[in-house]
């Protein structure tokens, strides 16, 4: 069914009309036009979606308009658009991205970790990020970076 | 001082012109090529430039502006292969920028990533390019200030007469510069001089990834485009026999609904021009979502293809592939594989008289090892843009081989070459999956059917069934030992769908006295391509982990088992065309076990395993220490040993290795496509299991053997090696072999 939809992304609303069954996703992508949040699989199974809704971690292909009211939406544009967010600034420090695509995911997944847990264990981290796919393999980069953020 | 002094013309190789305004810009043909740049200066203003590829750009300002020629997908050449030049050029690395070439037919011979090629391919004509800017500025300096050459130094952008305490800003003499003759021969720095090559360099598109701008095909957008998406068979070994959209067109957003031919009928392929699916429905609206919907109103209906012949060329030999008809399952696919690998095969090569080692053997070890069909599972799916008028196409895509595909989508679009513009947009992943370009050709039929400009998408789904896999493989090892403990034979035979992964000229041919190989294919009607390491990524592990179990027979050291060998193959080799170094085989086998500390391992409770390989120009070898808990390994330790010549950024090697050895453990634990009645079982991440997080090793070692070898290739040759370190290493574990990839299935029981 459309209707019209207010959506509170990174602090900003944007008044839509669309699909109340379309997935967050493609509302960010195509009718907002936020291209950081990533289509990967669509069946929240590889974590490339993933956003922060009222900040925690949420799968936004796997997430219908129809189930958000007006809850704080915040994706990868809204933690730092220069990459000011420690989570951004200890990737860039320990050069983590290979092809780059799944990067948003995991930063969004692991700002939303560290915002809950913010000294994770090695096994924390395993855990909190088993759903997101890298398939370049920056997994120990990535593990790396994550200690270190928590240290900012 | 290193002198070159090429054959060639230098003035066709390179051409400077004068930027209108000021500033100098010039203009290479990359790979060998001699194509001129053709521009005239004096129609160039500042704004035009940005849009030129393949040059070096100096403005008054002191700006350098650097264009990487070859598509990335994550090993980084936007990085190393301008730091190549901007070595030579002499100037500060962190004040160039760098853009990406966009491929352009009338400026390149050659754009292609694959074969872990680019830097070995580039090296010396990305030096020669930044070299020759630098002489030509000290030359404008020379001339200006009227002191001889010889008396003048460069660092980091800045010329100097010591003598006289004058300098000048690159940007300063750059207009001065582009006037003058370019240098027939070029002075290259001394390696031991390098400040940018071989330090750590971070990716120059950090930031951008970091914060998320629009980089991948998938996020282009342009006014006016439109979605489309193709509906493929469920099944190899069918095809489209008709279709229902009248309950689709009523959907919102809906634009069009028609079924295309990728390839007309009398259409002579070349290597790339691989398609699985040459009849699919095009569902053609307004946003991905509303096709996406849409789409599951379609009403196909699919009928058997019948078994057919197509001519492939490949790289100028003309093949004839056989297409068998029907729905092919797993189980039937491994049967054929032991039924064929039991008949008479093909030679490949014989050393001594191994029929006779093999009678006169005490005792025979034989093996025999198997690996799956893998999707390449690139983590952004395939998608491409493509905007084709009258007798112009534009493509944005996410390509390996743009120059492969070009020729292919001129003659099905029935537009000139040399009128196909290609952005090459960053690829989330390829693996040698996006070097088959089917997904431009039928964008473009698309565009060019609709009149507008378009993006073809692949769901995930669509993408893992498609086809283009790594093939499904087997290989007998049989070791003839005589009453010694001797290898005195070995017979290589192996085999797959649709082709043969065996290396016949690789180690350890050249080592033993009787040496077979043979092989042996069966046709498919699925598809296969490149995947990372092609042919090497199977027998790699096969053959390291039968050396493992012949040392374990033999009673040696498994990698003093192999170094004696290599030492035989060095010093008194058997036969021809042995493909490998000995001396750098053997340098990564002894560093790998110096820096694991190889000699207290076989002393500990520690459960780990050797293996070592050589492919596209590089050796590599592992250690891999892990233990086994709830039927999963745990990896605690990789040591890996790099010989790769010289290493252009050690930041982005080491990356690459790390992935790589993560993707080896991934791929050969759980990688498996398998089918039913031609239907992939596997459709999404949910079946189709990829490694994770608590899957990756704790700590990854790499080390680089340090040499002034031209750079070989490194994108592939860490990881055929990484799956027989795991397999040695879970025996030890685990107290039995893992010969069938994926390992997790064996792990469980």
């Amino acid at each position: 069914m459309i209707r019209k939809i207010d959506l509170k992304i990174n602090a900003k609303i944007h008044s839509i009309e669309a699909d109340e069954n379309m997935p967050l996703l493609w509302a960010i992508r195509d009718l907002i036009g936020l291209k950081g949040t990533k289509y990967g699989c669509g069946i929240g199974s590889c974590g490339a979606c993933t956003v922060h809704l009222d900040g925690v971690a949420v799968r936004s292909c796997q997430l219908p308009l129809s189930a958000i009211e007006n809850q704080d939406i915040t994706t990868i544009e809204g933690l730092s658009e220069t990459g000011e967010h420690p989570v951004q600034k200890a990737w860039l420090e320990l050069d983590v991205a290979q092809c780059g695509y799944c990067q948003t995911g995991q930063i969004m997944n692991a700002s939303a970790l560290l915002k809950d847990n913010p000294n994770p264990t090695d096994e924390d981290i395993d855990i909190f990020m088993s759903g997101n796919i890298c398939r370049c393999g920056t997994y120990t980069r990535i593990k790396k970076a994550i200690k270190l953020a928590s240290k900012k | 001082m290193e002198e070159t002094n090429k054959a060639y013309s230098r003035r066709s190789f390179l051409k400077v012109t004068t930027i209108s305004g000021g500033g100098m810009m010039i203009g290479f043909s990359w790979l060998m090529s001699l194509k001129p740049n053709e521009l005239a200066a004096n129609t160039l203003s500042i704004n035009e430039l940005v849009e030129f590829n393949g040059y070096l750009q100096i403005t008054t300002d002191n700006k350098i502006k650097i264009f990487c020629p070859n598509p990335e997908f994550g090993q980084n050449v936007m990085t190393s292969l301008p730091m190549i030049i901007a070595e030579e050029l002499d100037v500060d690395w962190k004040s160039c920028s760098i853009e990406q070439a966009p491929y352009d037919v009338k400026l390149y011979k050659r754009q292609f990533t694959g074969g872990s090629n680019s830097i070995r391919q580039a090296w010396k004509e990305l030096r020669t390019v930044g070299a020759s800017a630098r002489q030509m500025l000290v030359l404008a300096a020379s001339t200006a200030w009227d002191v001889p050459q010889e008396e003048l130094t460069t660092q980091m952008g800045v010329v100097y007469h010591s003598n006289s305490g004058k300098s000048a800003a690159y940007g300063e003499l750059a207009s001065a510069a582009a006037k003058l003759p370019i240098p027939i021969n070029t002075t290259l720095k001394k390696n031991s001089d390098f400040a940018i090559l071989g330090k750590p360099q971070k990716n120059v598109e950090g930031l951008k990834i970091v914060t998320g701008k629009p980089l991948f095909t998938l996020d282009y957008h342009t006014e006016g485009m439109l979605i489309a998406m193709a509906q493929h068979p469920p099944s190899f070994g069918l095809k489209l026999k008709s279709f229902n959209a009248e309950e689709l067109l009523k959907e919102p957003g809906i634009k069009e609904v028609f079924s295309i031919k990728v390839y007309e009928d009398d259409f002579q392929r070349a290597l790339f021009d691989t398609r699985t699916f040459n009849e699919l429905v095009i569902v053609v609206g307004n946003s991905t979502w509303e096709v996406l919907r849409a789409r599951k109103k379609l009403i196909a209906k699919w009928e058997a293809i019948s078994e057919s012949k197509e001519v492939v060329s490949v790289f100028g030999t003309r093949k004839e592939e056989l297409i068998p008809a029907g729905l092919e399952n797993t189980d039937s696919q491994y049967a054929k594989m032991i039924e064929v690998s039991k008949k008479p095969a093909k030679l490949l090569r014989k050393d001594g008289n191994p029929e006779l080692a093999f009678e006169q053997a005490k005792q025979i070890l034989e093996r025999t090892y198997t690996a799956p069909f893998l999707a390449h599972n690139t983590m952004e799916p395939i998608s491409c843009f493509a905007h084709v008028t009258q007798d112009k196409a534009e493509f944005v895509a996410p390509i390996q081989a743009p120059d492969f595909i070009a020729p292919t989508i001129a003659a099905r679009l029935g537009i000139p070459k040399e009128n196909i513009a290609i952005k090459l947009a960053r690829m989330g992943g390829g693996f040698g999956r996006r070097a088959y370009g089917h997904y431009m050709v039928e964008a473009g039929i698309i565009s060019q059917k609709i009149n507008a400009p378009v993006k073809l998408i692949y769901t995930r789904e669509d993408d893992m069934t498609y086809g283009i896999y790594r093939p499904m493989y087997s290989v007998t090892y049989r070791a003839a030992i005589d009453a010694n403990k001797k290898l005195i034979g070995l017979h290589v035979k192996g085999g797959g769908l649709p082709e043969s992964p065996v290396h016949e000229n690789r180690f350890p041919a050249g080592a033993v006295d009787n040496y077979l190989a043979e092989s042996w294919e069966v046709p498919t009607n699925l598809t296969i391509g490149a995947f990372r390491a092609p042919r090497s990524n199977f027998i790699a592990s096969a053959e390291q982990s039968f050396m493992d179990e012949l040392s374990e027979v033999l009673e040696k050291d498994p990698i003093d088992f192999r170094i004696e060998l290599l030492k035989r193959a060095r010093e008194n080799p058997v036969g021809k065309n042995n493909e490998y170094d000995p001396s750098r085989y053997i340098g990564v086998l002894e560093t790998v076990k110096e820096k694991s500390d190889w000699n207290n391992l076989k002393l500990s409770n520690k459960k780990y395993g050797v293996a070592a390989y050589f492919c596209h120009q590089s050796y590599a070898a592992h250690v891999i220490e892990l233990h086994i808990t709830d039927g999963l390994p745990v990896v605690e330790k990789v040591t890996t040993a790099i010989d790769c010549g010289i290493v252009v950024n050690p930041e982005g090697a080491k990356n690459m290795i790390e992935g790589a050895v993560v993707d080896g453990i991934g791929t050969s634990l759980f990688g498996n496509l398998t089918l039913k009645k031609g239907k992939p079982d596997q459709q999404n991440f949910d079946k189709y299991r990829m490694i994770r997080h608590r899957e990756a090793p704790q700590q990854i070692d790499i080390h680089f053997i340090k040499n002034e070898i031209d750079p070989t290739g490194l994108g592939e040759p860490p990881f055929p090696p990484v799956i027989a370190a795991l397999a040695n290493a879970l025996y030890k574990a685990a107290g039995k072999r893992f010969y069938n990839q994926p390992f997790q299935k064996d792990l469980d029981t």
